[in-house]
């Protein structure tokens, strides 16, 4: 009786653990082989070609250049733009506003943000950009890019910020100095690593979203980099691409997913190592 | 001397204080002008079809008629299908990274399971067109030969092997939520006190007592809480979906295997064309509708993740 008991728990705990085994070669199995899949064929679309030639009309080959320079300038503009703002705001939570109402309000309203589905900020933002200008625009789309950063930005900042320990905080005060002093010289610096650590992140999540451009930057298939115009993206180009029944774009859209997976695989292979290298120490 | 350096930090100060606060508020603000510049763009939609936009089932812009209800269908059907699969795989996963795993495979595993969550979907979606979809509609008849003769659940796994549809898109986003899960779960899981275990093992316990009787009932909150934040991810996903969910606002059957569409691959594929007025309108208030259910979720899922963090403090 008792032994039987004992076999039957061993074996409860033997499939068990057996399962979870099973579990994590499952989950592993199916990323390997879309990273692989991205990979094989996505070098194969690798050429020279890609970054020298405009998206081609259907039927011919061409390349990227022009969907790499939009999203390049419109990563960048975001992330210029979004920064300071999550970056102030979470100066605001970890050193102002911890106990405040409005600290604890917006705390919890930004990790809800961070979750938010982005396809309703590009609604967002059409609703109040772009059918008000009456059109399509780069600085729409950034708009909507700069929208995701602060989120991620906000909370990486407060986060890095409440690591600082308060002696160097009382230390510096202890010589006279004003708070914004204190945070400005010192606590931000001493989280400088945090800080850069989470605007890589929030860049590695804009390069690769598709959804909030399609109604802001819409997609351009010609040389443009006015701002004010449509503008021509990856993600949206690899979407238009990859649902099209012609070969030669959908080799196109595999080589475009390879260097988006590339560039936000390791932007956060770089941010990882980045604030390890800060925090071992 | 002294009394001005002081005054002119004081207006620093305030200056800094105020802008910071000034931005934190603006952060605040963003959510409130969301819900209100949606409930804006959708007012003509929700004046005329008032909440019978949420059952009708009729998407006709010529007609100008317009219902939610298979986009909010196919929303919820994948969704449902993503955690179905999604919560015993991230558990399994979980349970794996916290008690099994060989100390130096641990901190590997959980490296890539948090690299992956910041794969970007459209990745997923493209894979799941162009590659997953081909495959698996020759495994669709197969599915239908077995599972297909289950009674009562039996019709939803029949039907033509068409490859994309409800269920594809349902897979493609387990596979894509199933690192967030696992990564908030092992995180939920480590906040059990060592001593908790160690007395369960003590006492004779093996590995999946500890963890079922043990680390489940003290983390279930947390645990709760990450599957509403997938669920929240789910709900909201664009690209993943709209690829390989079919885009048919016409349902036949109660087949998963039927192509549909959801809220959101119902945004990405008509807003940009959809002529202004209530065409535009009934698209908004589909947004709407998807934020809101999302925010219930997300809401939902971050009260139930802080209550687990202030009952760490209490107990430890």
């Amino acid at each position: 009786m008792n032994s039987n008991l004992l076999l039957q728990r061993r074996w409860a705990n033997r499939i068990a653990l057996s399962l979870s085994l099973l579990a994590m070669s499952f989950g592993l199995v199916w990323l390997i082989w879309i990273l692989l899949d991205v990979f094989r064929l996505g070098m194969s679309g690798l050429s020279l070609q890609l970054f020298t030639e405009m998206t081609p009309p259907p039927g011919s080959s061409g390349g990227l250049l022009n969907a790499i320079v939009g999203s390049l300038m419109m990563v960048t503009l975001a992330t210029v733009l979004g920064t300071p703002i999550g970056l102030m705001a979470g100066i605001y939570l970890a050193e102002y506003g911890q106990y405040t109402w409005l600290g604890r309000v917006t705390r919890f309203i930004n990790d809800i943000l961070l979750s938010a589905p982005s396809i309703v900020i590009g609604l967002f933002v059409y609703s109040v950009y772009v059918a008000r200008v009456g059109k399509f625009s780069g600085f729409a789309g950034v708009i909507a890019l700069a929208l995701l950063v602060i989120p991620v930005v906000v909370s990486t900042t407060e986060n890095m910020l409440k690591l600082v320990p308060n002696s160097l905080r009382e230390a510096v005060f202890a010589l006279g100095s004003p708070k914004w002093v204190v945070i400005g010289k010192v606590t931000l610096r001493a989280s400088m690593a945090g800080v850069i650590t989470g605007i890589l992140l929030a860049v590695a999540r804009i390069s690769g979203e598709t959804a909030p451009l399609l109604f802001t930057a819409l997609s351009n298939q010609f040389w443009s980099v006015d701002m004010n115009q449509p503008i021509a993206n990856l993600p949206v180009t690899i979407f238009k691409f990859a649902m099209s029944p012609f070969k030669d774009w959908q080799e196109i859209a595999w080589a475009g997913v390879f260097l988006i997976t590339l560039g936000v695989l390791s932007l956060n292979i770089l941010a990882r190592v980045l604030f390890r290298q800060k925090h071992r120490s | 001397m002294a009394v001005t350096v002081r005054r002119k930090g004081n207006l620093g100060d305030w200056v800094f204080f105020n802008l910071t606060r000034l931005f934190a508020l603006l952060t605040l603000l963003m959510l409130v002008g969301i819900i209100g510049s949606l409930v804006y763009g959708a007012w003509p939609a929700i004046e005329r079809f008032g909440f019978s936009f949420l059952w009708a089932d009729d998407w006709n812009p010529p007609l100008d008629n317009f219902g939610a209800l298979i986009p909010i269908y196919g929303t919820l059907a994948t969704s449902m299908i993503a955690l179905a699969i999604a919560v015993p795989v991230s558990f399994g996963i979980a349970l794996f990274l916290t008690e099994l795993s060989p100390a130096w495979l641990r901190r590997p595993l959980g490296v890539a399971i948090e690299l992956l969550a910041g794969i970007p979907s459209i990745v997923y979606g493209m894979w799941g067109l162009l590659v997953f979809a081909p495959l698996f509609s020759e495994v669709q008849p197969l599915l239908g030969a077995t599972l297909g003769n289950i009674p009562l659940f039996g019709k939803l796994f029949r039907g033509p092997p068409l490859g994309i549809g409800l269920l594809t898109a349902g897979i493609i986003l387990a596979i894509m939520i199933i690192p967030f899960i696992a990564s908030v779960m092992r995180d939920v899981f480590e906040v059990t006190p060592a001593m908790l275990k160690e007395s369960a093992y003590g006492v004779g316990a093996t590995t999946w007592e500890v963890v079922w009787n043990v680390v489940l009932p003290y983390t279930k909150v947390g645990v709760i809480g990450g599957i509403m934040l997938g669920l929240g991810r789910a709900l909201g996903e664009t690209m993943a979906v709209t690829f390989v969910i079919g885009n048919t606002n016409l349902i036949n059957s109660a087949s998963l295997f039927e192509p549909g569409n959801s809220i959101t691959s119902v945004l990405a594929n008509e807003f940009s064309e959809a002529t202004p007025g209530l065409y535009t309108a009934s698209l908004v208030e589909l947004g709407l509708i998807l934020f809101l259910i999302t925010l219930t979720v997300l809401v939902f899922s971050k009260l139930l993740l802080m209550r687990l963090s202030q009952q760490e403090g209490r107990r430890t």
